[in-house]
């Protein structure tokens, strides 16, 4: 499934779409950046109430598909930006990190 | 291919900045055309080694030499050193401070990762004088 198929099967927020067509291949949830860099796999869709510009930097680092910030979170204008220059797919959603898991799983296992 | 010699400032003190160094080598390693699973563990271990720098060291150098069957990675700082190696790649083990831990660091995985996406690694440290990381990736022949 691609990163703009889920944000639409998902209604996610799209606060930046860089690789609309990159395919999401499985999910992680962290907010330990270190664990994120340590244990997410590539291509997944990164779940994270973490905010901040380093966000992205991980993201780019761990080749993930796209980081979704979850329970409501805005990006930092920093993160937006960086996302922006770095080409990170950003997206949102007002779940809670573990209904958006499950929502995300469910979607992934169709 | 003859060995490409890269390197790259890191500055200290801005762990919100932090990753330039990182992105720019990931950048040059995919032009290179080097195997994108290659290329993802070179930018974990080099990030690791940047924020590392920037937490405990001020900042610091890497150097980045890519060959035909593997990439190496030398961070080298002038910070205070690591008094006990043991500790320090141990999960969880972390020295961090308050700063460092709001972001999202300090979770005492920077060294472990770089032990895990890489294939050889060697940390020659002195208290009070520096540390000099270096890492191999090797990359699989076709």
């Amino acid at each position: 499934m691609t990163v703009q198929a889920l944000a639409k099967a998902l209604s996610l927020t799209e606060f930046h779409l860089a690789e609309p067509e990159r395919q999401v291949l499985g999910g992680y949830a962290g907010d330990l950046l270190s664990w994120v860099l340590g244990r997410a796999r590539a291509g997944c869709a990164w779940l994270t109430i973490m905010s901040n510009q380093n966000v992205a930097a991980v993201s780019l680092m761990a080749d993930a598909a796209c980081v979704i910030l979850a329970e409501g979170v805005q990006p930092d204008p920093d993160l937006l930006r960086r996302a922006q220059e770095k080409g990170v797919n950003l997206l949102g959603t007002a779940q809670d990190t573990f209904t958006a898991a499950l929502a995300l799983g469910a979607l992934l296992e169709r | 291919m003859e060995t490409i010699k890269l390197v790259y400032p890191v500055e200290g003190g801005d762990l919100i900045e932090a990753g330039e160094a990182s992105s720019k080598m990931k950048l040059t390693l995919k032009k290179l055309g080097l195997p994108q699973e290659v290329i993802r563990r070179a930018s974990i271990c080099m990030y690791e080694g940047e924020i590392n720098m920037v937490i405990h060291a001020d900042g610091g150098q890497a150097e980045v030499e890519v060959d035909m069957d593997h990439i190496l990675i030398r961070m080298r700082d002038t910070g205070p050193g690591i008094p006990n190696v043991d500790q320090a790649m141990q999960e969880g083990w972390s020295t961090a401070g308050a700063t460092a831990r709001e972001l999202g660091f300090g979770a005492g995985m920077g060294l472990p990762n770089m032990k895990r996406y890489s294939d050889e690694m060697s940390i020659d440290t002195q208290v009070g004088q520096g540390t000099t990381v270096t890492i191999i990736i090797r990359v699989p022949q076709a």
